[in-house]
């Protein structure tokens, strides 16, 4: 049994792996074409790949030492000082865990949730207002401010589930367009008296109150909080959910065959719904975990790309709750690296969306990355994104 | 024309699909390919056929060796196939589906059909068949669909004409017309291999039967052998053809349906104010061609239909306007038509198959935990109870046979309290074996006394198992008649003519 599942879950990570390998092989031809201090030496092919090996290398040095270690951070201060970026890392993966699991749940029920970054802008909404509005006791607020949070992102996410559950509506077309009006949302409600900070004229909310932020784990020179935590209790919720209960059993059945489901008398209205509330709930608490944990106040950029970011994550993670935790720690590895590696070798952050792009595409492209590496065919591999659409 | 098979292999993985298959087919031969399902007659015919390259082993025509690497060398070689699944375009006429794929242009490019129109009317002439070769394919009843089929192979000059399981989708009467084609085309010279699981129709028409059970030949016999033995030889055991159907007292009506009438999403109604009983103790079959509202009126009777209308009593109860899961629960099981698509969930165990309509009731459910070992210790009895033949009940589902898929249906459905059992074509597209385990089932069923209503489009199967049959046609009963009605009048009542004498 034990050595079943290990080799499933071997089979499950090679094709990530191997499209990981191959993005990063092309990402690094890519640096080191669009350096014009390689190309310069093209006449010498000897200089030429001496010289962008040196530029991948420097590259991805950089990245390596904006979201691991860096061992620059230690000069002065601490040798934990170094890990700095590896902090930063985890606080930016933390709400891409939860946005990534709502995107799998709804994958794993047959619905493709692209509204993930609507729900995050909601989720954010709530847990900001009760954080900066209320006088909580500690403990208690970060509880009301984060179910507040997931509650509006559920009610969110719900009329989604609940409009494609009665009308038939595709829930792609209906998440897209709520996501558009949350982002048009979350700018009005910024201009409102009731969340514009005294004072301020450019679109931003009030702080949260002390009682309301997530608490640090290692000091105030780390950015990382118990949001993590938060993060892998819903990453094990949402498997228990999944492969436990009576309710995940629905979920799965209407997501494998939802015409089978109905006929053995599983209400596939109820399974929609109640999927995109628990997805809208997960992507909000994304929202609320990002607000009460690292940014403190409401402004309208503050969904980032989290919520898009969250499909490439779900796939990735082959849309099961542990693959989901590491594609989204990888893919805050790829942000906060970036960053570092734009400042200090010039390669700009967008090379970070190209590796993106071309992992999520080897992805999608199974048989391609089969054929690279003359694999056989595996059971488990059927493409994901082919599937979310029939729902 | 002669076409001669030697020792063709053909293995997929470990499983050897044809194991050294040799076949003799005669000039103005019908030969019948009998075989269960995955015995590997399909795999022998597209390799006959190009579509499958065979490992070893030679095809002959007309004793000289030929290279059949695709379809279009077949075709040119003159062999010809008629597959179970038409290959038409719904949309096109008959003409412009015959030139497709050998499309004739005049000036400019411009598509010249009259050319396959003429074809198509001598051809029509010389073998009697009436086709307009101008109709729009989806038009035309199936009977006359699989004539263009057979038309298209014979104007590119088949001499060797394959026929897929051409009369799963006919009717009686069409089933007969196109035996008596086979007949004239094989008296034209045309010979033909004739491929399917029906033994009545092979004795009725073959001049030479091949057995194949698990890829080998097991059998050249002649249109004598008996249909048991036949039958036998398929499965490699004694089969009981013939179900024991025991006389028993019937009970009292315990599903009625009045004025029932179910319409589809565009408003029209596709069975149109039925009334019929079921008794207690008693197997009501419901015959008629495919397509007659059989399938909606199935569906109906547990609500899976959305727009239904009028009345259905379960022992005197109200069923109409119940939830799904309401109707299952309160005695009805369903076997529904597509076991693939409607019955089981493919990527789901066995285990969560059998519990599929179960998994929140105790003992599998404690709250909204799902008892996991619960589930597998029922599943293994249920396995034993039903005998299904499989590896692990962990394994998926889609794993299993068409046989042990549909006995995992059955067993599900049967394992809650049961007072009717509602059954749409349960053994379509399985094996004898298979065919007589479902059989016995619904005869146990009817025999603990409950209420069978069977839908069925096979002759034979309503003709072993109903007490009472009602004919559907265009939506409507057209009559209930008693079993003892005569194959011929049952024909007619399913092509629509009305008999007096035989109702009941």
């Amino acid at each position: 049994m034990m050595r079943n599942s290990l080799s499933k879950f071997g089979q499950g990570i090679k094709l990530p792996g191997l499209s990981f390998l191959l993005a990063f092989t092309l990402t690094g031809l890519i640096i080191a074409i669009s350096d014009a201090k390689v190309l310069a030496k093209i006449s010498s092919p000897f200089e030429f790949i001496k010289s962008a090996g040196a530029a991948v290398g420097n590259a991805y040095l950089a990245l390596f030492q904006g979201s691991v270690f860096d061992v620059n951070l230690t000069k002065g201060h601490s040798f934990l000082q170094g890990f700095y970026p590896l902090s930063e890392t985890i606080v930016t993966a933390t709400p891409l865990i939860l946005t990534g699991l709502s995107v799998a749940l709804a994958f794993k029920s047959g619905l493709f949730n692209i509204g993930a970054q609507g729900q995050f802008i909601f989720g954010a909404i709530g847990a900001s207002y009760v954080g900066f509005h209320f006088q909580l006791p500690i403990g208690i607020h970060i509880l009301a401010a984060a179910f507040a949070g997931a509650l509006c992102a559920a009610i969110w996410g719900g009329i989604v589930g609940l409009l494609k559950a009665k009308t038939g509506a595709h829930e792609v077309i209906l998440t897209i367009m709520m996501n558009y009006i949350a982002s048009y949302f979350i700018l009005w409600i910024l201009k409102t008296k009731q969340f514009l900070r005294p004072g301020r004229i450019d679109p931003i909310a009030p702080e949260v109150n002390e009682n309301a932020r997530l608490p640090l784990l290692a000091g105030d020179n780390f950015r990382i909080n118990i949001g993590i935590f938060i993060a892998l209790g819903a990453a094990l919720f949402v498997w228990w959910l999944l492969t436990k209960t009576t309710v995940g059993f629905k979920f799965r059945a209407v997501g494998a065959n939802s015409q089978a489901a109905r006929t053995a008398g599983i209400s596939v209205p109820f399974v929609i719904t109640s999927t995109m509330m628990i997805c809208g709930a997960l992507a909000g608490l994304g929202g609320a975990v990002h607000v009460l944990g690292s940014e403190h106040a409401l402004n309208a950029d503050i969904a980032g790309s989290f919520g898009f970011d969250a499909i490439t994550v779900a796939l990735l993670g082959r849309a099961q709750p542990l693959g989901t935790v590491f594609a989204a720690l990888l893919f805050g590895a790829l942000h906060a690296g970036g960053r570092t590696m734009q400042s200090s070798t010039g390669v700009p952050l967008d090379i970070v969306l190209v590796t993106q792009a071309l992992i999520v595409l080897f992805i999608a492209a199974p048989t391609f990355v089969r054929y690279i590496f003359r694999l056989k065919k595996l059971n488990s591999s059927a493409s994901l994104t082919s599937k979310g659409w029939n729902g | 024309m002669s076409l001669e098979l030697r020792g063709i292999t053909k293995t997929f993985g470990s499983f050897t699909a044809n194991d050294s298959i040799n076949l003799r087919v005669e000039t103005g031969q019908i030969h019948a390919i009998l075989g269960e399902n995955g015995a590997g007659k399909s795999t022998l015919m597209n390799i006959v056929y190009g579509l499958l390259k065979a490992d070893s082993g030679e095809i002959l025509v007309d004793e000289k060796i030929m290279n059949i690497s695709e379809p279009s060398d077949a075709l040119s070689a003159g062999i010809g196939m008629v597959h179970q699944h038409f290959m038409l375009i719904p949309v096109f006429t008959v003409a412009e589906n015959i030139v497709l794929g050998h499309e004739k242009t005049g000036k400019l490019g411009v598509l010249d059909i009259n050319t396959a129109r003429e074809a198509i009317l001598k051809v029509s002439k010389d073998f009697g068949f009436e086709v307009d070769p101008d109709a729009i394919v989806e038009t035309l009843p199936v009977g006359v669909q699989q004539k263009v089929e057979i038309i298209r192979a014979l104007i590119y000059e088949a001499k060797v004409l394959i026929l897929d399981e051409p009369t799963a989708v006919l009717t009686p009467q069409e089933t007969d017309e196109l035996l008596k084609t086979m007949q004239e085309l094989k008296s034209k010279g045309t010979s033909i291999i004739f491929i399917t699981h029906k033994l009545r129709e092979v004795r009725a028409v073959a001049d030479q039967i091949t057995i194949i059970r698990r890829g080998k030949v097991i059998a050249a016999v002649s249109p004598q052998t008996t249909e048991g033995e036949l039958a036998s030889m398929m499965v490699g055991r004694a089969v009981d053809l013939a179900p024991v159907k025991h006389k028993h007292s019937i009970g009292d009506p315990i599903l009625v349906a009045t004025d029932l009438t179910v319409r589809d999403a565009l408003g029209t109604a596709v069975v149109k104010k039925v009334n019929f009983h079921v008794n207690a103790g008693e197997v009501l079959a419901v015959a008629g061609v495919q397509g007659n509202g059989q399938s909606e009126l199935a569906r109906a009777i547990i609500n899976l239909e959305e727009h239904i209308e009028g009345s259905i009593k379960l022992d005197g109860r109200e069923m109409r306007g119940e939830s799904i899961y309401g109707s299952l629960h309160a005695g009805i099981a369903f076997i529904p038509e597509s076991r693939e698509l409607d019955g089981l969930v493919g990527s789901f165990s066995i285990a969560e198959n059998l519990i599929l309509d179960l998994h929140d009731q105790a003992p599998y459910a404690k709250g909204i935990n799902l008892s996991a070992g619960v589930v597998l210790a029922e599943a293994e009895k249920r396995v034993t109870e039903f005998d299904i033949r499989l590896q692990s009940v962990s394994d998926a589902v889609s794993t299993l046979s068409g046989g042990n898929k549909q006995k995992v249906v059955i067993a599900r459905e049967l394992s809650r309290p049961v007072k009717v059992l509602v059954a749409s074509q349960p053994t379509r597209g399985l094996d004898v074996g298979s065919i007589e385990f479902v059989h016995e089932r619904i005869l146990a069923e009817r025999d603990a006394g409950r209420g069978v209503i069977l839908f069925s489009t096979e002759l034979d199967e309503v003709m072993a198992l109903a007490d009472r049959i009602a004919v559907m046609y265009r939506g409507e009963i057209l009559e209930i008649v008693d079993s003892n009605v005569t194959r011929e009048e049952l024909g007619l009542l399913m092509a629509g003519v009305v008999n007096k004498k035989a109702s009941a």
